[in-house]
This record gives structure tokens, sequence and C-alpha cells, in this order.
């Protein structure tokens, strides 16, 4: 009896385990349903708050045009919304430009905007469609703490190769095995880091693990509030190994009918770098909710 | 299930500081740690309260709430309150700790007070006429007979333990969790199985141990029918909610 309750326990974990990790994989749908179920766009986002606000803001201008719209936010990271895009699970994800097109392709060019785009559109698959990006730029990156800048003088990722087997690095878990991640900074800037410590994705617990000294060097989104709070120091990137991320909705063709196109185009013309960097701070510091922040600014800017 | 047993069988996943064998460990260890807090904490308090019948109602109540708390929330909380008041690695490792001590205690008190209490007064008159004193008496009559219970509360609590240390990955501690939360980042479906199986194979394992264990220590008048009253009412595991 009591193995077997045991193994209840057990499966009870692991199974609340993986969906807990996952976000919520049975999100309720916050609109549509009914007959025109079949033809609603589905939008995902991933495991932060930042994709998360720009795929409420994105389910909002289509909702403007009337389209119908449900929305299955924080997925959790690329490896997993990917392949539910490629299935049709979801139809519209918020996505940047080079760190997509590097996930498709590891080689691919993302040195500057316009090659990361046309890298992006090479390398999607024929199901899906690259819309025009906005001129809002999320980049990864890697930080450090003012103190950390001060003593190794490190202004670049290059200045890490000589400290790096001294400092252990810290970033989401998926960092580990990703081509934007360890394996790439070796690669691109051969640095070996002592250990990697797998945090969340630019959140809460990478942003404490950098402050208080777990890790020395830490990914954080080039928007996030938390560096400027927090003094932190991004390290800049000579060889462009994170590349231009232009925020850019991809859909899959199927549904990406000439109403929806221009309603996401729409937001794309409106969105820049400061702006997003604003919202998010709404989100993230002032802990408003993402679809009052994005309904908020799809109305400033016309589109609701 | 090929996925599972391919990353099974690859001896790189079982070597290093990030390989099964090193995980395991660590996983045993905040286990281990925990469950010595818990009875640390837990047993004298049973102990007491079952023995004095003081704070019964308090205690109890506010244990059993304990139980309530959902584990995974109450790590991050930890994590982000706490966190910043510790140094080094302890400011992760400290309040994963700490939540599953708190999932910890809740069997093992009622474990040790269940068992303390529900010694036959007979028994504990006789001991007292005697002439033994009330430490004595708790410690030669009533710790003996009640324990049974305190193992049955220690086993559960280990089973929860080892089955709820995988949480600790999510805030960065190892552990065997580091599969599953790892796998789950880049979908790597053997290496979440793998994980999800290890972490099963050791629960059983530990029941196996504090089985065994316990049908050393406790005295055989006691621990030999499985159908009496006393241990058909030990405290029943909950399923871990996080």
């Amino acid at each position: 009896m009591k193995k077997i309750t045991g193994f209840l326990a057990l499966t009870l974990v692991a199974v609340s385990l993986s969906a807990c990790a996952s976000g919520n994989p049975l999100a309720t749908p916050t609109a549509g349903g009914g007959s025109a179920a079949g033809q609603a766009i589905v939008v995902g986002s991933a495991n932060f708050p930042e994709s998360e606000l720009l795929a409420e803001i994105y389910a909002g201008a289509l909702k403007a045009k009337g389209i119908t719209v449900t929305t299955k936010l924080n997925i959790a990271s690329r490896e997993t919304y990917v392949p539910a895009l490629k299935n049709g699970e979801i139809d519209l994800i918020p996505e940047y430009t080079g760190a997509f097109a590097k996930y498709l392709n590891a080689d691919a060019d993302t040195s500057d905007e316009a090659a990361a785009l046309a890298s992006l559109r090479a390398a999607l698959p024929a199901t899906l469609q690259a819309l025009e990006p906005s001129a809002a730029q999320d980049k990864d990156s890697i930080s450090v703490t003012q103190a950390t800048a001060d003593k190794y003088s490190l202004t670049s990722i290059e200045d890490l190769a000589q400290y790096a087997p001294e400092m252990v690095l810290g970033g989401p878990p998926e960092w580990k095995e990703r081509a934007a991640g360890v394996p790439g900074l070796e690669k691109v800037y051969g640095l070996r880091f002592k250990a990697f410590k797998p945090l969340d994705v630019a959140g809460p617990l990478t942003v404490q693990a950098l402050k208080n000294g777990q890790v020395q060097a830490a990914n954080l989104f080039t928007t996030d509030p938390a560096i400027k709070a927090n003094g932190f120091v991004v390290l800049d990137d000579p060889k462009s190994f994170f590349g231009a991320q232009n925020v850019i909705p991809v859909i899959t063709k199927a549904k990406a009918t000439p109403e929806a196109v221009a309603a996401l185009n729409g937001v794309s013309a409106k969105l820049d770098t400061d702006m997003l960097a604003t919202l998010v701070t709404k989100v993230v510091v002032d802990k408003a909710d993402a679809a009052d922040v994005a309904a908020e600014w799809l109305k400033a800017n016309g589109l609701s | 299930m090929n996925l599972l047993w391919e990353w099974l069988a690859d001896p790189n996943n079982w070597s290093g500081p990030e390989g099964v064998w090193a995980r395991l460990i660590e996983h045993l260890s905040y286990s281990l740690v925990t469950l010595v807090i818990a009875a640390v904490v837990g047993i004298p308090l049973g102990l007491w309260i079952g023995h004095t019948g003081k704070g019964r109602l308090t205690v109890v109540n506010l244990v059993n709430g304990m139980r309530s708390v959902p584990t995974l929330g109450l790590l991050f909380v930890a994590v982000l309150v706490v966190g910043p008041l510790l140094a080094g690695d302890v400011a992760f490792l400290g309040p994963a700790i700490f939540v599953l001590v708190i999932l910890a205690i809740p069997p093992i008190l009622a474990g040790a007070y269940a068992g303390v209490e529900g010694v036959d007064p007979g028994v504990r008159d006789a001991a007292r006429g005697m002439g033994m004193g009330e430490l004595q008496v708790l410690t030669k009559v009533e710790i003996p007979v009640a324990l049974p219970l305190i193992f049955s509360g220690l086993r559960s609590a280990a089973l929860q333990v080892v089955a709820t240390a995988t949480i600790a990955a999510s805030v960065s501690v190892g552990g065997l969790g580091r599969f599953l939360i790892d796998g789950q980042a880049y979908r790597d479906y053997g290496e979440m199985a793998a994980g999800a199986l290890l972490v099963a194979l050791l629960a059983v394992c530990v029941d196996l141990v504090f089985a065994a264990v316990q049908r050393l220590v406790v005295s055989p008048g006691l621990a030999a029918p499985n159908d009496s009253p006393r241990l058909r009412a030990a405290p029943q595991p909950v399923p871990a909610t996080t």
C-alpha cells in the first residue's frame, strides 16, 4: 500500500512539475470559441514577461480588426513553442529576428538588422511567415555588476575571455545546449566559464543571482529595467554574437489573412525599443497586467 | 521510450559533475539534511504534545495547515525574500531546504504525537506505579511503544521529501530535478523521462531502507501483527502539492 501511494505521490510530483515548468498548457482562451473557433488565430508566447506583453498586443490588434483570437501565453522556451508553431497548435508568436534565425540555423548571419531578417526568412519552414519587423530590439546580453566590470576592467564580451575560467555564468536552462548560449559563446568568443548555473529566463532569479554574486556574469535582456535599477553593465558584443533582434510577428501562412497581416504590421510600424522598454517596465516593475498595458498602448496608438 | 533508454545507456549522462551519480548524491544530501532538521523539530515537539497533551489544538492545527502550503509557490517566495540575505549558493539552497522542511514536519510530528498519545493509559499508569518519573515514562515506555508510528511518520516524510526535492532545480539548485527542468527547457524527452524514473526508483529504495530499519529497531512485540489497529491508524502520506 505504502509503495503504491509512494508511486502515486511521485507521479503527481513529476506531472505537476512538468506542468509548472511549461507554464499553462491548458490556458483558457481569452476570447473567441463558438462557431469561428476553427478560424481563430491562436497567439502563443514564450515564458518571459516581454513575450507575453507582445502576444497581448498582437491579440488586441487582431481583435480590433474583428478577428477571433485565443491566447496560449507563457508556453516555455523556443525549443518548446516552435514545434507547437510548426504543428499548428499555435498560429502566431512574437519573435526576435536574430535569435529565431540562429535557432533555425546555427550558422545564420545575424550581424545587422537586414541580415538577420533575411536569414530568418530563408530559414523559416514553408508553413510559416515572418511579417514586417518592428524597430524595437531586445537583445540577449552578457551583463555583469559594476563592481565586476571595474575589477576586471570589462567593457566587452571579448574582455571576458581571460577571466571567464574564474566566473560562473547564469542564464536560462536552455542556454546550456543552445547555439545562442554556452556552446556559441565558447565557439565565437572562446569563453570557457568555470560553471554554468541554470536560472530563469532573465527574470528575478537571474537578477538576484547576479546581484548577490552566485553568478558573476548573466544573461539579461537589454530592455530589462533591472539593468538600470541595479547599475548592471551590459557588455558590448563586437562580434555580433547576439546579433540584431528586432521584434517580429511570425505567423502560420494558413492564418495570415490580409486583415491579420495589416493589423500585425500596424503594430510593428509603431513599436520602437524605448517604447518597448517602457511597456516592459510597467509590467515587471509596476506589476501592471500585461493585457491592460497592451490595451492601453493599442488605444494610444490608434490600433484598437 | 527509446529516447529514455538511449539517454540512460549513454555513459556520458552518468559521470561528471552534471551526471546522474553527482545529481543523485546532491538529491540524497538535500533530502537527508531536510529530514534531520524536520526530525529535530518535529519529533521532540510531537513527543511533548503527546505526553503532556498541551498545545495540541494549536500546534496540530498549525502543522496541519502547513500541509496545505503549495511547496513550489513557497519556494519562490522564500528565494526572493530570504535569498538576498544569504551569500553564495546558500541563497538558493537554503530556501529550498526550508520549504522541504515545511513539507516534512507535518507527517513526522503527527507520527510522534499520535504514537505517544495512543499509548494505552493502563501501560502509562503501570509505569508510574513502578515509580518511574515523567521522563522515564516517556523514554522507557511511551517512545518504544510509539516507535512504529514515529517511523511511519518519518517514512512518509522521507518519501515526500525525496519526491519533492526535484523542485529545488527550478531555483538553480542541483539534484535529480535538474534533469526534469533542463530536459524540459531544451526539449529532451529522454532526459526528462530518465529524471522522472530515477526519482521514482530512488523514492522506492528510500522507502525500502526505512522499512528495513524499522523492522530492526522496533520491538518485535510491537511490530509483528500487520493488522494491529494501531498500525492501521498510521498517518497516510499526503501527495505532495507543488
